[in-house]
């Protein structure tokens, strides 16, 4: 029996597709990041794939704190920390609650545990959109809409069926009698979770914390509906800059300001590339 | 250290009842084994004593006090899981430390609680290791160590050997038994291994159907089993079983079986003596049939099975088949003609309909 080559025929088709993926998922990446870095003279020329005559950051600077979001010249900066101070304390409240409620469904059987367990997973599968206006309805009255409490509140709600789901499956699958153990030790609902569940959850908080991250950071509808003028997240500035009517259109600042918007999710892809994907795997409905 | 009494006990999951009705006593210091096999209560009466299944009738006291609604923490008690359930993020340390830390026990007095818990079991070169860095007889005494440490009033075991391979079974057995005789603990221990169970009880309760068949010592439940399922359940190789009928001819009582007629003098039944023309079912343990060449009955040899210090013959006597515990090294030859002897002194009879000793 021969050993089956590395190099035969089967092989060079698997790298050929692999080589022209790439090209055509990296080739509007480099587009960007070339005309990010070309003053606009050389972008009227229209070369769209040619290297800049001139290396230029000025566009970066612009978009950064200079160019126009709607009426204010200020960049993008101001939506930075717009979307630091949204992700941030979503990512962290959502986590907190999703892994309390998972821990809680997995271990301690409440009276209608199931029934909430399924209604979580029904609001899983309802569209965004959908409740939109029945959300501004309601958080309207409570001075919640247009702040960074509503904001970040509107996230956590969002994410509380997936965030719920990916640790009740991970807590499910740990070893019953841990917990058990626990119990006959002495150690009450609280003392289980912080000292024994979390130190065993590591793996699954990390993931979590990615999901939540990007996909906060990402958002663009629920930042423009609920955080308000003052909290407008990068997205939406985003979008208010390369929107923008009046005068030429800046395609160098666009693509600079497009690039500083998906830095930090793609930052937190390429770093954790193995974590998201036991993340998407964790998402998937199992136990 | 306790007792513990269970009474008119019952728990039912779905609408099956896994325990019915229940009594039992549990003397303070005793190591009282549960035996059954799988799906007969024994480890559901097990966790109902740890408090982490509810009754659904009956009470439980321990050390004379009601605990039938007791949580976990209120009872105190030790518990040893099949997978030991060490806790592997903590070092030994910690996991002896966790029971007395979650009671608010003061954490001079913890320190001082787990060195000697540590000293008693042989722990202290491994208190900074993790679980994962243990052997299997280091993670049982950690696990006992949890217990011990918080003074846990009685300690469950359930089937906490039945993972491990033969070699380390009967080392970690015996480590468990002088563990007990050092401690003088209450153990219940709950197994479906009659091995462990000989070995290990000071008093056995065999466990079929979610009720006790027999309670006594390793040695009654073995020469006096109470009915057919417990002379039958305990005991390698298992007792012969064949049906035949009492005779009485001049004051003396005779057993019809298989061609054979087995003298009856020694037996004692339990209840009215034995009457004439009775069908009964007549359990003989393997090792009491003895092969001699000066036996009375002879039979014919269909097949051996050597097990290194001893064999099982099975014998055809009459249309029945026997099988004879041998010490002998030589074994007879399969198709020959064997002759046999019946120690009568080792029957018991069962009643026909409900298995019951006669």
């Amino acid at each position: 029996m021969t050993r089956r080559g590395h190099r035969d025929p089967a092989w060079w088709g698997l790298a050929a597709l692999a080589l022209s993926a790439a090209a055509f998922f990296l080739l509007p990446l480099y587009v960007m990041a070339i005309t990010s870095l070309k003053p606009m003279e050389e972008i009227r020329l229209g070369h769209l794939f040619a290297w800049p005559t001139q290396l230029s950051l000025d566009a970066w600077r612009a978009a950064w704190s200079g160019a126009c979001t709607g009426v204010a010249c200020e960049g993008i900066r101001g939506g930075f920390w717009n979307s630091v101070s949204i992700v941030l304390p979503s990512t962290i409240i959502a986590i907190t609650l999703g892994a309390l409620n998972g821990y809680a469904l997995a271990y301690w059987r409440a009276r209608g545990a199931a029934l909430l367990f399924g209604l979580l997973m029904i609001g899983a599968f309802i569209p965004v959109q959908v409740l939109m206006f029945p959300l501004v309805r309601m958080l309207g009255p409570l001075h919640l809409v247009g702040s960074l409490p509503g904001i970040v509140l509107v996230h956590v709600i969002f994410s509380m069926p997936i965030m719920t789901l990916i640790f009740r499956n991970h807590f499910a699958a740990l070893p019953r009698e841990l917990f058990l153990a626990a119990r006959l030790d002495g150690a009450g609902f609280l003392r289980i979770f912080v000292l024994l569940m979390l130190p065993l959850s590591v793996p699954m908080l990390v993931v979590a914390a990615i999901m939540q991250a990007t996909g906060v950071w990402n958002d663009y509808i629920l930042g423009l509906v609920f955080a308000g003028r003052e909290h407008l997240p990068m997205t939406v500035q985003l979008n208010n800059l390369v929107n923008t009517t009046t005068g030429t259109k800046l395609y160098n600042v666009d693509m600079a300001a497009t690039l500083l918007t998906s830095l930090v999710p793609l930052t937190i892809y390429v770093l954790s590339g193995r974590w998201f994907v036991r993340g998407i795997a964790a998402g998937a409905v199992r136990g | 250290m306790a007792s513990v009494t269970v009474r008119n006990f019952s728990v039912t999951l779905g609408a099956q009842p896994v325990i019915d009705a229940l009594d039992l006593d549990v003397a303070d210091g005793e190591f009282l084994v549960l035996l059954g096999p799988s799906g007969c209560g024994k480890s559901t009466l097990l966790n109902a004593m740890a408090g982490l299944v509810d009754t659904s009738g009956g009470r439980i006291e321990i050390d004379g006090v009601d605990a039938t609604w007791a949580t976990p923490r209120e009872r105190n008690i030790g518990m040893v899981f099949q997978s030991y359930a060490l806790y592997p993020t903590m070092s030994v340390a910690g996991n002896l430390s966790f029971g007395l830390r979650a009671r608010g026990v003061p954490r001079a007095e913890v320190q001082q609680r787990v060195q000697r818990a540590a000293a008693l079991l042989q722990l202290e070169p491994l208190l900074s290791r993790k679980p994962s860095q243990l052997s299997g007889g280091q993670r049982q005494r950690v696990a006992i160590g949890r217990a011990l440490v918080r003074d846990a009033r009685v300690f469950l075991f359930d089937e906490p050997l039945s993972n491990l391979d033969a070699n380390l079974r009967a080392s970690l057995r015996r480590e468990l038994k002088l563990l007990h005789q050092r401690l003088g603990s209450t153990m219940i221990y709950v197994t479906h291994d009659q091995v462990e169970a000989l070995t290990l009880a000071t008093r056995i309760a065999v466990l079929y159907n979610g009720r006790i068949q027999q309670l006594g010592t390793p040695t009654e439940v073995y020469d006096r089993p109470a009915n057919r399922f417990v002379a039958s359940f305990i005991g390698a190789p298992p007792m012969n079983f064949l049906e035949g009928r009492v005779s009485i001819t001049q004051g003396l009582r005779r057993f019809s079986v298989a061609g054979l007629e087995l003298d009856l003098g020694h037996y004692r039944p339990d209840a009215d003596p034995l009457a004439e023309g009775e069908t009964l079912e007549l359990g003989v343990r393997p090792e009491h049939l003895r092969l001699c060449d000066d036996g009375t009955h002879e039979a014919e040899v269909t097949l051996t099975e050597p097990m290194g210090n001893s064999s099982i013959i099975w014998l055809r006597c009459g249309g029945a088949q026997w099988a004879a515990l041998a010490a002998q090294q030589s074994l007879p030859r399969v198709g020959s003609s064997a002759r046999f002897e019946i120690d009568t002194t080792g029957l018991t009879l069962f009643r026909v309909g409900d298995g019951t000793r006669r």
